[in-house]
């Protein structure tokens, strides 16, 4: 499980890459990757290479959204497998992220 | 003077001069027949089996070149040297003897030093003749033993790499191996959940060292991709494996595509090999170059899975090619190159014909050239799914008969271990040894890690979920969770699993107990998800996943069954 950060060319758009399982012991790693940082505008989630995750994972991406802005927040989740688009999917995520 | 005494047959039809020369050649050890003319000459060398032939030129019935004409051929390969006997001078004359067949030719009257030294001189090359011939022929033989050794070994190999699914009709392929094993590999298979991996190898080398890598690469991608790995999964365990076994200074060029049908778009892994090629249906050409080292160079942990991910619509086509294509050589040492490569694309309007033209082109340019290296190349067409003529029940029945489908366990987890082990990797490591599950591993993960989760932090730990109202209190939660794990004592968790067949998945039962005092549960499947809240996600999670989920007891058993069947 590791959690990497790239910025874009003009530091607007953070993406945060996850590897591995997704779950409560990166919580921490998953907040400092953001947290830090007040000058982004658009937050990328790649999860081409997350293969778990859990409910407090979920949380986390709340956390996150809610730290971008709450329903202003410019968040997407991209490259997801199909179970970790199921589990977004059940928890009604396409409604607070874009899902790509 | 050779020390065994040789046969010479001496032919001439003048008794004095025939008398002399036997003389001669007896005095210098040898056994000699004799005969008076050229059809004589014939039948001693049929009867006799001379291994020096003296022959005048001139005789009658038959004459020395006519007589020489006929042993030679009788002789075959066998060297028997044949030295005229003649009073001619003129230059032609000589000529004809060589002509003929004969292999030098002595004047009368006979000088006996230099008739000696020519006997001498023949016999040597008569022996190296046939020694030459000795090894010549044990090496051909050692050489069909050889080739039949290899067929032998190729027949495993190709049981080991066979061709998968390369016969599907999306595919075209050309493998042109220099020698019986092939240095480039290149194997398909279909993934349980309907898309397709394609994996092409280019190891250094060729023949026989290059293709005993390709064993293993082979076992490796068919095992993985049939149990519903992901491609970067089968990449990081064939590095893995090949950085293990081969020798530094060899590895693996390969670009490796995960194709979905369904969604309708293909992920590719490429390292050390040319550019692969999309070509669209429109005519549009996207190159995409190696991002990578091949395959066995790097360790596990440096080794990179980065993909391109493309579109693909119906009739769009991928191509891969081993470097064996683009440095073909032609007569003149001239490389084909990727300028006559892409200029195919250019030309060829019709899509469906841009394999068979390369293959032709290829072809074509390295004419009577010299070939140095292994041609490969594949075409995978984006097709609609019951376009690949792939037998599906035969899918299905493999994924889903082969393998432990009915089995239970139970584990328990007690202080320390509780404390500091997390148990579902190993779990699930058992659970996708059942076929075809591997495609919900991500469903199945998520259940059992709300199902324990739930057991430890709420039931062993006591922990309030609420606490999550806020980011600080999320922090906070996992803090005070890290701390009552540290001062626990005595406490468990049992999680009993059990899976069995049904139809062609199966039904997976899980049971979760702790030591815990467990919790009033009337009414917890009620909860519903508040997009406002940050936690309160697990039960909604597991009811919908589920087929049967519910808690018992006290609250701290609760019971969950997951079933799947293949899509």
């Amino acid at each position: 499980m590791s959690i990497t950060t790239s910025k874009s060319a003009d530091g607007s758009v953070l993406t945060i890459r996850i590897q591995g399982r997704f779950d409560f012991s990166s919580h921490q790693e998953f907040r400092d990757s953001y947290e830090n940082d007040e000058s982004i505008k658009e937050y990328l989630i790649d999860m081409r290479e997350t293969t778990y995750l859990d409910s407090s994972a979920l949380g986390m991406l709340l956390l996150l959204r809610d730290f971008a802005g709450g329903d202003h927040a410019n968040v997407s989740i991209t490259n997801c497998n199909s179970d970790v688009k199921k589990i977004l999917t059940i928890s009604n995520f396409e409604q607070l992220f874009a899902i790509k | 003077m050779s020390a065994k005494p040789l046969k010479i047959l001496i032919a001439d039809d003048n008794d004095s001069d025939r008398m002399i020369l036997q003389a001669i050649v007896r005095k210098q050890g040898h056994v000699v027949v004799t005969a008076k003319d050229g059809v004589e000459a014939v039948e001693q060398f049929k009867a006799t089996a001379p291994e020096i032939i003296l022959l005048d030129a001139l005789m009658p019935r038959m004459d020395g070149f006519e007589a020489a004409r006929i042993i030679k051929q009788l002789a075959g390969e066998e060297l028997v040297p044949i030295i005229f006997l003649t009073s001619l001078t003129d230059a032609e004359s000589l000529a004809q003897c060589l002509d003929a067949g004969g292999d030098d030719f002595l004047s009368k009257p006979y000088n006996r030093v230099i008739l000696e030294a020519k006997i001498n001189a023949f016999n040597r090359m008569r022996i190296m003749h046939s020694t030459l011939q000795s090894q010549r022929d044990l090496i051909a033989e050692n050489n069909d033993h050889l080739l039949q050794e290899q067929q032998v070994a190729k027949t495993v190999f190709d049981n080991v790499a066979h061709l998968g699914c390369l016969h599907a009709k999306n595919i075209k392929h050309l493998l042109s191996p220099l020698s019986v094993f092939n240095g480039d590999v290149l194997l398909a298979c279909q993934k349980p959940s309907g898309g397709m991996h394609v994996l092409l190898g280019d190891f250094t080398g060729h023949g026989l060292p290059a293709a005993i890598g390709a064993m293993p690469i082979a076992e490796i991608f068919y095992g993985m991709t049939n149990k519903g790995f992901a491609m970067t999964d089968v990449l990081r365990e064939i590095n893995q494996k090949l950085k293990q076994i081969l020798p530094v200074g060899f590895f693996c060029c390969a670009c490796m595509i995960d194709m979905s049908f369904a969604r309708g778009d293909v992920e590719v892994w490429i390292g050390g090999l040319p550019e692969a090629v999309i070509y669209k249906a429109d005519g549009e050409l996207i190159k995409i170059p190696s991002n990578h080292l091949p395959l066995g160079v790097l360790t596990a942990s440096r080794f990179a899975t980065e993909t391109y991910r493309y579109e693909m619509s119906e009739g769009d086509r991928i191509f891969m090619w081993s470097d064996g294509i683009i440095e073909a050589r032609n007569v003149d040492g001239d490389m084909f190159g990727e300028e006559r490569l892409y200029k195919v694309y250019q030309d060829e309007k019709n899509p469906s014909h841009i394999f068979s033209n390369i293959k032709q082109q290829v072809h074509n340019f390295i004419g009577e050239g010299e070939r140095d290296d292994d041609l490969t190349i594949v075409e995978v067409e984006m097709v609609a799914e019951d376009q690949l003529g792939i037998d599906a029940d035969a899918r299905l029945s493999k994924s889903a008969l082969m393998g432990p489908v009915n089995w239970g366990l139970s584990y328990e987890l007690r202080g320390e271990t509780l404390k500091d082990f997390n148990p579902l990797p190993l779990l699930l490591h058992v659970i996708m040894e059942v076929p075809g599950l591997r495609l919900f591993s991500g469903q199945v993960y998520t259940i059992l890690a709300e199902l324990t989760s739930n057991a430890l932090e709420h039931g062993v730990l006591k922990l309030d979920s609420n606490l999550k109202a806020t980011s600080e209190g999320f922090a906070q939660y996992y803090a005070l969770r890290a701390q009552r794990l540290s001062s626990l004592d005595d406490a468990w968790v049992r999680i009993s699993i059990d899976h069995q067949p049904e139809n062609l998945g199966g039904v997976m039962s899980i049971k979760i107990e702790d030591s815990g005092e467990g919790f009033d549960y009337s009414g917890f499947k009620e909860t519903k998800m508040n997009k406002d809240r940050y936690s309160g996600r697990g039960i909604p999670l597991l009811a919908s996943l589920c087929r049967r989920f519910e808690y018992m007891g006290a609250g701290n058993v609760v019971e969950a069954e997951f079933a799947w069947q293949p899509e």
